[in-house]
């Protein structure tokens, strides 16, 4: 199983897509090492630089709704990973978005609008980290001296790939 | 209580559902093309799986990119390439005999009703117009489709739409789907079928359908359908006739898919194109549409014709028959890619391909090239794009650049005027 949780990256606005995430012109690219200079590279966001500091040493990104619409690019979860970002959490997702989550032993985090209200509410503060107990469904925002924890529920489907580290080897034992 | 064609199909397909909501579904045809396949092939072989379930049941092409336009995409080419030949994948589609994936493999007779497709790419949903469940996917998904031959999925629910009423002169499906997506938002149908029904859906062709389900993931749909009909029959009668009596007999067939009187839909959308306009996009999300009316005039720079959702015969015969006898505005590039070599061909004896020459049209090769910003036509920053594509995300066709959806007509019509143009003063 991958780990999940560290620094956050708050992306503050709905339908982030997914050639927001990953531009088509570097789906050429072959291994998915090679997509890690190019993450977030056309997002436009104030105060989002996608070369900044933040970027870099994220480990879960929390955003608002349809995250990760558009194309079926796996290379989205990919660019995440390769950056060492495990963890979406949002509103709702994409479904393509979503399973390719999954699929990768990844976490795509749904979480009330209540709930991404408060943790938007932290996003000034510089040492902004979470940590996500994927087995418990809890996860924990720090943040400025103050600490807070959310309930979140994944499907046990879900649950079963992140635990087996993605889709291939699950359906590989069993189908 | 009856069921939606979705829940036949998936009835039908079910292998186990391994947790409560997860289905697992056998697949009757796994689509590659050469840009998220790779990735997955070369896990396979890492994994010392370089095999495939069914080789019959999966089709490939290269598309995205053709001719390869350098080392990186000729390598992805390759890849794919020679996986088919090493795995004995028949259904292959290199230069010279490919086109855009999903006008290729519907126009080969592939994708048949009741069928479960997956492709890693999103408009996979564009199959649903022949009555198939039919879903987009990622490289991940489709490594196991081509390993197991199965899929996993949520069951969706499904929102109907019955589309009535008349449409006028110069307003097509294209503008159909552009005015529904308007309507329901660009997350309107995530983890829902879009089934599409009524008297305007029944009587389009089956390009039409293909065109209404292409844009079902720019709503956030998980498939478009389209209940089987005589019209699917006779599109199909080429490939299926060795399979029934006669075309009655395959329609009395067909029709074990379609949905019940009395299924259960998570909603019901009514929609009368009766005083619909031609629809257009106006921002960077397909939900926001605007009439021609509102948007004409607007500068433009380029324009395209081609892609999965609008590069059919019907599309070219309509764009020709505006640009007959006519030239493009002198500010305005024009480019036209049919989506498949046999549209090519055709349209070139029925004197098409002529029209948009002498217009001012750049013909090429059948490709998905300029749609997603990758080859035949990327636009420079600033640049504005009137496109018969599906996806007008900042930077699709090229990096600062801006794309207005639209149907063939409309795109016809603003590249005479080299504005945003109504169509129906030329029809
Ligand atoms: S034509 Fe465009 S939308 Fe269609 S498959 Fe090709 S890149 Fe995708």
């Amino acid at each position: 199983m991958k780990t999940f949780g560290g620094p956050v990256l708050f992306l503050d606005r709905s339908d982030i897509n997914t050639d927001e995430i990953i531009p088509a012109k570097y789906l050429t690219e072959i291994t998915k090492e090679d997509l890690k200079p190019y993450i977030l590279e056309d997002l436009k966001l104030p105060g989002f630089d996608p070369k900044g500091a933040k970027t870099r040493t994220a480990k879960v990104i929390v955003s608002r709704g349809n995250f990760g619409c558009g194309s079926s690019r796996e290379h989205a979860p990919w660019v995440f990973e390769v950056n060492g970002i495990t963890a979406v959490i949002a509103e709702s997702f994409a479904r393509i978005f979503r399973q390719n989550m999954f699929n990768c032993g990844m976490a795509a985090i749904e979480l009330p609008k209540a709930d991404l209200d408060l943790i938007f509410s932290h996003a000034t503060e510089d040492d902004a980290a979470m940590s996500i107990d994927i087995e418990a469904g809890i996860l924990t925002l720090n943040g400025g001296g103050k600490q807070k924890s959310f309930n979140f529920e994944i499907s046990p489907f879900d649950k079963a790939l992140v635990l087996a580290g993605g889709w291939v080897d699950y359906a590989d034992q069993k189908y | 209580m009856g069921k939606t064609t979705a829940e036949k199909i998936f009835d039908a397909h079910l292998v186990n559902e391994p947790f409560p909501g997860t289905k697992v579904l056998r697949l009757d045809a796994v689509l590659c093309h050469e840009i998220t396949t790779p990735i997955a092939i070369d896990d396979l072989i890492r994994r010392g799986k370089d095999r495939v379930f069914d080789p019959t049941k999966i089709k490939a092409v290269i598309d995205h990119v053709t001719p390869s336009k350098d080392t990186k995409t000729a390598t992805q080419a390759r890849i794919l390439r020679e996986w088919a030949r090493r795995n004995n994948i028949r259904d292959f589609f290199d230069i010279g005999a490919n086109g855009v994936c999903h006008a290729l493999f519907p126009e080969l007779g592939f994708i048949r009703p009741g069928y479960t497709v997956i492709m890693g790419d999103s408009h996979t949903c564009t199959h649903g117009a022949f009555g198939a469940f039919a879903a987009g996917i990622g490289t991940t998904d489709l490594e196991v489709g081509i390993l197991k031959g199965v899929c996993a999925f949520r069951q969706p629910k499904t929102i109907k739409f019955n589309v009535t009423g008349t449409l006028s002169k110069g307003v097509y499906a294209k503008d159909v789907i552009l005015h529904i997506i308007g309507k329901i938002g660009v997350n309107g149908a995530t983890d829902r079928v879009m089934e599409f029904h009524g008297p305007v859906v029944d009587a389009m062709t089956m390009e039409s359908r293909m065109t209404l389900c292409n844009m079902a993931i720019e709503a956030g749909g998980t498939s478009g359908i389209c209940q089987p009909d005589m019209t699917t029959v006779d599109y199909l009668w080429p490939f299926i006739e060795g399979e029934f009596a006669d075309k009655e007999a395959a329609l009395a067939d067909y029709a074990q898919w379609r949905a019940d009187a009395d299924a259960e839909y998570d909603q019901t959308v009514a929609i009368d194109v009766t005083a619909l306009e031609p629809t257009i996009t106006f921002g960077y999300k397909p939900d926001q549409v605007k009439t021609v009316s509102e948007l004409a005039g607007t500068k433009l720079d380029q324009i395209y014709i081609g892609s999965c959702t609008n590069g059919r015969l019907d599309d070219l015969r309509i764009a020709a028959g505006i640009l007959k006898g006519k030239k493009i505005a002198a500010n305005v590039r024009c480019i036209l890619s049919p989506a498949t070599p046999k549209i090519q061909q055709q349209a070139m004896k029925e004197g098409l391909l002529d029209i948009f020459m002498d217009a001012g049209f750049c013909v090429t090769n059948p490709t998905c090239g300029a749609c997603l910003g990758m080859s035949n036509g990327v636009l420079a920053e600033g640049e504005v794009c009137a496109a018969t594509t599906n996806r007008n995300f900042s930077g699709r066709m090229g990096k600062g650049g801006m794309v207005h959806l639209m149907s063939p007509a409309t795109a016809a019509a603003s590249a005479i005027e080299g504005v945003i143009a109504d169509p129906r003063k030329y029809l």
